[in-house]
């Protein structure tokens, strides 16, 4: 069976993670044999078999659109690595020339 | 050794506390004596806070002195899986991106269990994110199988599984995803329920597969299953997901079972496409035991077939990975989790989610963002979502001649730690579990035997279709009680 081609480092870029170029070799060896065998679904013959995204039958699940107070503010900012003034989350500079603090 | 919690029941120790045998408080210190000796060596628990639940155990014990009682089940300890919030408590999934997350609020599934009473005790270890079949994925240590150190309890709700087997709770909370409550449980020899999808609100578990993850018991028998089914069951509007039912009341019909002893013309069907691949010789002898054993209860077996049944795990780690890299992807550590400072923002994600992912979850991220990138979601998302339509007509056309199917849980025991260390070896072993989530119907394991070669539990596995849990622990609990 062919080998998967996987660009590990463009697909590690896509999902946001920092690998480090030493693993690449092993990780893609990993994901080429989990994808080799996944490829056993090309022999499925699904024409015309509509996908199934969920194993519950439900659809437009309504609630009154009503604004509630959790009153988990306080609980929940004491879990931000790092705050400003108390009540907003620290986060790095997202646009250049931007003000942090 | 603990007195109130060997080998008891929590429906054993309801009647104890009814008839003023044994108080919350002297059930939560035995509880406490436990996990302080005996899970030195085997390391289900992460953490627990002895004040808590001692605390929560007094306030029990008032209200059942003042014939105010939640319920039957009032002061009884719980172990709750680390994936599921419990108010003011760190809810890690045994990671350390999440190590020091406290959760602010109750899963929908705890805030019920308090609801009748039962107190939520501990942490219990797991696969990190529940990705895993051996909890040697933890991040915080692995969990050791109780029958046989040497072997893992199963994964991912192996913490659960093994603190159950070595009796330092009476039930406890897992998650199933792909076979996750019931694979520990059979390799620690303890029930595992997984509920039809939809049966038990998802708020408050972090999310892994959405459309696969359940919340559910691993328990010391059937009847204690179903109580803990029938406590954490129905609709719930922070879950849009969760069917708009009452609550089930399975227990009742598991004792009904437990007493019958009978299966009175029950129709088992035998997926013969899962017994051509290879089955370690100890659990095909269990099998047989076990059809011997239904058929002298009353009970029918005919041959069914599940004919996509090879494509199962394929179509499972396209559809869990997609869905596992999609669920994963809000933990940037901005809000919340150990961040990691970088140079901009976009560097401070690839760093703080690069440190805090383990290995396992990592190359599950990176599948499931490779079958979901540009040029690839055909040939692999969107094939697996028709393929796993064909195996849920599967099941439809089976139960067309069947009640329930009867099936092996794993091919073998519980294996030893490092054993499998190739990854599509630990993912080609949860074969007979994961066909059960892509489905979304509902499956036990129940211990059924020792497997002769090792020494270790056997569990077999009862499907029944969505929504028919009653039938399932009916059958189960008669089974389990004939078995004994």
């Amino acid at each position: 069976m062919a080998k998967a081609d996987i660009d590990v480092k463009y697909v590690a870029e896509l999902a946001r993670l920092e690998l480090p170029p030493e693993r690449f070799a092993a990780v893609e060896r990993d994901l080429a044999s989990i994808v080799d065998y996944i490829a056993e679904l090309n022999e499925v013959d699904v024409t015309g078999v509509e996908p199934t995204a969920h194993a519950a039958a439900l659809s437009n699940v309504w609630r009154e659109d009503a604004a509630t107070d959790s009153g988990l503010r306080d609980a929940m900012l004491k879990n931000a690595p790092a705050l400003v003034n108390g009540c907003l989350v620290k986060v790095a500079k997202v646009l250049p020339g931007e003000e942090s603090n | 050794m603990a007195d109130t919690l060997d080998r008891k029941t929590v429906h054993e120790l309801a009647a104890g506390l009814a008839e003023k045998r044994w108080s919350s408080v002297e059930i939560v210190k035995d509880c406490l004596d436990a996990v302080r000796t005996r899970d030195k060596e085997i390391h289900a628990f992460l953490k627990f806070d002895a004040d808590d639940a001692l605390r929560e155990a007094a306030l029990s014990d008032e209200r059942r002195a003042a014939g105010k009682a939640l319920s039957a089940y009032d002061g009884i300890p719980v172990g709750i899986k680390d994936n599921i919030a419990v108010r003011d408590t760190t809810v890690s999934c045994a990671s350390k991106l999440l190590e020091n997350v406290v959760s602010p609020y109750d899963a929908t599934a705890v805030a019920k269990l308090r609801a009748r009473g039962f107190i939520p005790f501990g942490r219990l270890n797991m696969d990190e994110f529940a990705m895993g079949s051996s909890c040697e994925n933890s991040a915080f240590g692995r969990t050791m199988n109780p029958r046989d150190t040497s072997r893992v309890p199963g994964g991912s709700s192996g913490g659960s599984a093994a603190a159950v087997a070595a009796d330092l709770v009476p039930a406890a909370l897992g998650s199933d995803t792909g076979g996750s409550i019931r694979q520990p449980a059979a390799f620690c020899g303890v029930v595992g329920l997984k509920p039809t999808y939809g049966r038990v609100s998802r708020f408050g578990l972090v999310a892994f597969a959405s459309s696969l993850d359940q919340i559910g018991p691993l328990a010391k028998d059937v009847i204690d299953a179903g109580i803990i089914l029938d406590t954490v069951s129905g609709k719930d509007e922070k879950d849009s997901t969760c069917l708009p039912l009452d609550p089930a009341s399975s227990s009742a019909a598991a004792m009904e079972g437990a007493e019958r002893r009978a299966l009175d013309g029950l129709v088992f069907g035998m997926p013969k496409e899962y017994f051509s691949g290879p089955l370690a010789p100890g659990v095909a002898k269990i099998m047989e035991q076990t059809v011997a054993q239904i058929r002298s209860m009353g009970g029918k077996i005919v041959d069914v077939s599940l004919p996509h049944t090879k494509y199962a795990v394929a179509v499972y780690y396209i559809i869990a990975t997609a869905e596992a890299s999609a669920n994963l992807a809000r933990f940037d550590a901005v809000r919340y989790g150990r961040r990691i400072d970088g140079a901009d923002l976009v560097d401070t994600y690839f760093k703080s989610r690069g440190a805090g992912f383990g290995q396992e979850v990592i190359r599950r991220i990176l599948l499931g963002t490779y079958v979901l990138s540009s040029g690839y979601y055909d040939a692999y998302y969107l094939k697996a979502q028709k393929v796993r339509t064909l195996i849920r007509r599967d099941f439809a056309e089976a139960y067309k001649q069947c009640d329930l199917l009867l099936t092996p849980v794993t091919p073998a025991p519980a294996f030893k730690f490092g054993e499998k260390s190739d990854p599509l070896q630990m993912y080609l072993s949860d074969i007979f579990t994961i066909a059960l989530n892509l489905s979304g119907q509902c499956g036990i394991s129940v211990p059924a035997g020792t497997d002769e070669a090792t020494g270790m539990p056997v569990g077999v596995q009862f499907l029944a279709p969505e929504l028919e849990e009653n039938r399932l622990l009916r059958a189960a609990a008669a089974f389990e009680a004939v078995r004994g």
